[in-house]
């Protein structure tokens, strides 16, 4: 099976950098490294399974579970029309990761997305902004811990 | 705080900038420019002003109440949307869709796609001038959302395609109204084509106007017609081929070169194609196994005689979405009363049916689907439009996610219009077609 080979080729060259290989409802998933996120993401885009697509790249919060954020990065393979998403723990103490800018460039709008509403930082990064929210914005929305319903407007609301 | 663009500009250039509300940009973006006389020689992008944290709302929302949502994400081809967001959750949940209901599912996407294309290249022509073009496909979109509003009573907002199916049955009148549909859209693609294809003003203005590389498109993720323009062969319905789609035949249009005007094309090519699935669906498509009601107790009468006995009548309601719709719910919705809405004519006859209704309504209740994480992608107007969910087996999604094609597709406009005029820059995002409700979320 060529999907198997794939990741089972990730393992073999990566023996310590690859966590946990793993099919869920159809999708194949690597569980990884922080550290080795630039390695691995290389080999996936120059090496043998071609993933030359960035198709996406986001964040899940999980409070209270160590370590509390999970990135998720979605490849594919226009040669091979496969699929393949990679999982990777980030500490809430530590939010540096490496930044995919160099390999994919729409990692640059991405990464900023994933920076604006998680707070987690690129390392790398050419120009870590926000995207969405605006500049003096405090906290990061999409964490858990930021309630539905605070405001803060940019103006303020008349009473 | 001083953006990037105005800590780098140089001393003798200008600074201008386009939007954030242009009348030549459809939809709030903010482009700023500097330039030295015409000339673009950098700029930056800025999106964020339709924000309204979509995937916030929906980690507080159940599964079944956050649909609505999902029509305002792109908001010219809604049902595309409803079908990816539900989708997904049916991967999550492992159900199976009756096979009319599918047929039903690609109709509806497909005239979604032709109203999102229309949508796209009449803001486009209209930019570049052409005010007949953009009437004449204006008119053909009307046609389309008249059937599109005839079957599921609404025409932008549909929230028409539900978990497990669809909202209702199609409308008996349906196959007369997509036949002329399908009619006048071709008769308009045909007058455009005439009126674009060889026009020197629109050619000026479109060939090899922002042209884009085949390893760029697949660097920036572009997908859709975009990425399809510049010659790559990628087309979620071919490459991963999900309802129907692999038993119609249909072609993928490319493009050559990756400008403007391949863009257009392309879009005008697929458009054809899109008919070509609608006429084959509509032939193919499973025949109800039962007629529509037209006679029969109102729903008052229904609901007094219910104080009695149980009713044995048939109900006579409205014809879209409120009809009485219980026989037809083998053909439209999975067999799995858990997941989906019971009837409207048993939850008010019936106790069974109120507490079915209950059941699947109340909070904690209702769509659970069991943890886990999906990613499950379809073809939207603008490309690959994915949504990834991760569930933690309660009611609500735990995280959602969406995928927005054009989110890829945007972040590529700065190098696009690099060295080039100002100008160019309309024809380009013209032919992006840069969706506020899907870029921002």
């Amino acid at each position: 099976m060529e999907e198997e080979t794939i990741l089972e080729r990730l393992r073999k060259e990566f023996p310590a950098g690859v966590k946990e290989v793993l099919t869920s409802l159809g999708d194949e998933v690597a569980v990884i490294d922080k550290e080795a996120l630039l390695p691995i993401a290389t080999f996936l885009r120059d090496g043998p399974g071609e993933f030359k697509m960035l198709l996406d790249l986001t964040c899940v919060d999980y409070p209270g579970r160590e370590p509390r954020f999970e990135m998720v990065v979605h490849l594919f393979s226009l040669s091979r029309n496969r699929r393949l998403r990679i999982k990777t723990g980030i500490d809430e103490s530590d939010l540096r990761i490496a930044s995919l800018t160099s390999l994919w460039k729409n990692a640059d709008w991405l990464e900023r997305e994933v920076f604006d509403l998680f707070g987690v930082r690129f390392e790398g990064h050419p120009d870590l902004r926000r995207i969405f929210m605006y500049d003096g914005f405090e906290g990061h929305p999409l964490r858990k811990d930021y309630p539905l319903r605070r405001r803060q407007p940019l103006i303020p609301l008349k009473e | 705080m001083p953006s990037r663009i105005q800590q780098q500009a140089r001393q003798d250039t200008m600074l201008l900038n386009m939007g954030p509300s242009h009348p030549a940009m459809h939809g709030t973006i903010r482009v700023m420019l500097e330039l030295d006389g015409e000339r673009i020689l950098n700029s930056e992008v800025e999106v964020g002003y339709l924000h309204r944290g979509f995937e916030k709302t929906c980690e507080h929302r159940t599964y079944f109440s956050l649909l609505p949502y999902t029509d305002r994400l792109n908001y010219v081809s809604p049902l595309i949307n409803n079908l990816g967001y539900v989708m997904t959750v049916e991967k999550l949940l492992g159900v199976e869709v009756p096979e009319r209901a599918q047929y039903i599912r690609v109709l509806m996407s497909e005239l979604s796609r032709i109203s999102d294309h229309l949508t796209c290249l009449a803001a486009m022509a209209m930019e570049c001038g052409a005010f007949t073009a953009f009437l004449y496909k204006m008119k053909a979109r009307e046609f389309l959302w008249d059937v599109i509003e005839q079957t599921s009573g609404a025409r932008m907002t549909t929230s028409y395609i539900r978990i497990g199916g669809v909202r209702a049955d199609l409308h008996p009148d349906f196959d007369s109204v997509l036949k002329k549909a399908v009619e006048e859209t071709r008769l308009v693609l045909k007058d455009v084509h005439g009126l674009l294809d060889k026009n020197k003003i629109f050619l000026n203005r479109t060939r090899d106007v922002g042209v884009m590389s085949q390893e760029d498109a697949v660097a920036f993720g572009w997908t859709g017609p975009c990425l399809r323009s510049t010659g790559v062969s990628y087309d979620v319905r071919k490459a991963h081929p999900y309802l129907v789609y692999d038993r119609l035949k249909w072609e993928v249009p490319l493009g050559e070169r990756g400008d403007n005007f391949d863009r257009y094309l392309v879009r005008m090519k697929e458009m054809e194609q899109s008919l070509r699935i609608i006429e084959q669906a509509a032939v193919r498509i499973p025949k109800s196994s039962r007629a529509f009601i037209a006679e029969g107790l109102s729903p008052g009468q229904a609901i007094q005689e219910s104080r009695r006995q149980r009713v044995r009548k048939d109900i006579a309601l409205s014809p879209n979405l409120e009809g009485s719709e219980e026989a037809r719910y083998p053909d439209i919705l999975a067999s799995d009363k858990g997941f989906v809405v019971p009837p409207k004519e048993e939850t008010y006859t019936t106790i069974e049916g109120l507490i079915n209704h209950f059941k699947f309504f109340m909070r904690g209740h209702g769509l659970r689907p069991p943890k886990g994480e999906a990613y499950f992608a379809v073809e939207g107007g603008n490309g690959e439009l994915g949504f990834y969910i991760v569930s933690d087996g309660t009611d609500r999604p735990y995280r959602l996610h969406l995928r927005a094609p054009c989110f890829h597709i945007v972040s590529a406009l700065e190098q696009l219009i690099r060295g080039r005029y100002v100008a160019d820059v309309i024809p380009t995002f013209g032919s992006m077609n840069m969706i506020g409700g899907e870029l921002d979320r």
